[in-house]
């Protein structure tokens, strides 16, 4: 059940684009065609799905205050969390790039049509954000961890995907010339996020008071998201 | 100016405007949009990239001829790594709250595409000095835009800025409050942070034609 509920949290409330804008680089700059979107939104997934649960065991075992403990009692009180950055990005283009090895041996035509993209992935912030995501947001269980990295991955998916189909339409409508292009695709990616917040109460079922209490207890600040929707309440209220 | 040729100024002057990092060349996008709800955090944010990429341009042309291109990027993404960790750790010893507040974007000017942006295409092919201004000039032109969201974020959606009250108070309704006006709690969350950027970019192309796309 925790399972199911993080997979649908990571794909919809806290979608990485809409809630986070992770990895906008490469989601402006690629969402022009729905082909090229889907084999970087695959990609994503794929890299997501891996380097989330690695970086999850290198969190628990070597980089967290007193992680080292099964060394031996004289390495319990090491705290090596400052290396986190570091070591994070060094799996991730250590990944990005067996990963294309092994893509560029067993599957020849997979690697063509990924090419470009993978290694572009090494500098997504989607990525690197789901890691720190992962270590500032405690995720308990490995288990946990795999689901919170493919769930991110979809969410990551389906935005570049919608983003792409609709920039493929814009394509006939009367848009203002200065709009045109970049400026639109922003202000269609913020509608699309107002959309999107409407999930949150997606898991608690409408119920106003306690999720607003829990969401901030889990998370923290880990994202200002939680403390706006604060604020909203707060204003809600003083206007009733 | 002496100290700086016609050419160097351009270095600086041109990423502020007509090739401005974010709206332009779209890179270094999200960690411009998830801080900017208030001012205080967008200018701190500035700060780090401007640090951050003026060094790490030094550091990368210096090193240029000495990398080997096939892993050119993990040395770049090492480089990069330390100096934010260096942000990190000062931001965390001198401004803990405010650490606290952009949580784990701090990290993620690792992957902030205008860093690796400028390394690949001006750092690996250009002296220290050069390269330097145009880290600070890459890095002013993102964080002028950071400053603007941040500003228009904060006024419009708290009524204050860097905390301090600016149109009046609203629980005792004085000032602006008076008249009426309520604080617009939506300016505050995500999707605004995009619309305000799109504004911007419909701006500043309308008052340079040059830049529309087709």
């Amino acid at each position: 059940m925790e399972h199911i509920e993080l997979f649908f949290k990571s794909i919809f409330i806290d979608n990485m684009v809409f809630a986070t804008f992770l990895g906008m680089c490469s989601y402006l700059a690629v969402s022009k065609k729905v082909s090229t979107a889907v084999g970087l939104g695959a990609a994503v997934i794929f890299v997501l799905a891996i380097t989330v649960p690695l970086n999850w065991l290198l969190d628990q075992y070597l980089l967290q205050p007193g992680a080292l403990s099964w060394l031996g009692e004289e390495y319990a009180a090491y705290d090596l969390s400052f290396l986190s950055f570091i070591m994070f990005i060094a799996t991730i283009a250590t990944m990005v790039q067996l990963v294309e090895i092994v893509v560029e041996k067993f599957s020849p035509s997979l690697y063509n049509s990924l090419g470009i993209f993978l290694p572009l992935i090494a500098v997504n912030c989607a990525i690197l954000g789901g890691s720190l995501f992962m270590q500032s947001r405690e995720i308990p269980t490995l288990g946990l961890a795999t689901v919170y990295g493919v769930g991110s991955g979809i969410g990551w998916f389906l935005a570049i995907l919608a983003i792409a189909a609709i920039r493929e339409k814009i394509r006939y409508s009367n848009v203002p010339p200065a709009l045109r292009g970049l400026g639109i695709t922003f202000i269609i990616t913020g509608l699309m996020a107002i959309g999107f917040m409407s999930f949150g109460g997606m898991l608690t079922g409408g119920d106003e008071d306690t999720p607003v209490e829990e969401k901030t207890a889990t998370i923290e600040s880990a994202d200002d998201h939680t403390e706006d929707e604060k604020v909203v309440v707060n204003n809600l209220k003083d206007n009733e | 100016m002496g100290l700086l040729s016609k050419k160097d100024t351009k270095l600086i002057t041109d990423p502020l405007a007509d090739n401005n990092p974010i709206t332009i060349q779209v890179l270094g996008i999200c960690s411009a949009l998830a801080i900017t709800a208030e001012l205080e955090a967008s200018i701190v944010m500035s700060i780090s990239v401007l640090f951050v990429l003026g060094v790490g341009n030094v550091v990368i042309s210096l090193m240029r001829n000495i990398i080997p291109s096939k892993i050119r990027i993990i040395v770049q993404l090492i480089v990069v790594a330390t100096l934010v960790i260096i942000v990190d750790l000062v931001l965390k010893a001198f401004a803990y709250e405010l650490s606290k507040t952009l949580s784990v974007f701090v990290g993620l000017i690792i992957t902030n595409c205008i860093i690796m942006g400028r390394f690949e295409a001006f750092a690996l092919g250009n002296g220290p000095w050069r390269s330097f201004l145009d880290g600070i000039g890459n890095a002013a032109g993102y964080g002028v835009i950071l400053i603007i969201v941040g500003f228009f974020r904060e006024l419009l959606g708290s009524g204050t800025l860097l905390g301090i009250p600016m149109l009046g108070d609203p629980i005792e309704k004085t000032g602006l409050y008076a008249i009426g006006y309520e604080n617009n709690g939506f300016m505050l969350l995500s999707p605004m942070a995009l619309i305000v950027v799109g504004i911007i970019i419909w701006v500043q192309r309308s008052r340079n034609k040059a830049l529309v796309e087709d």
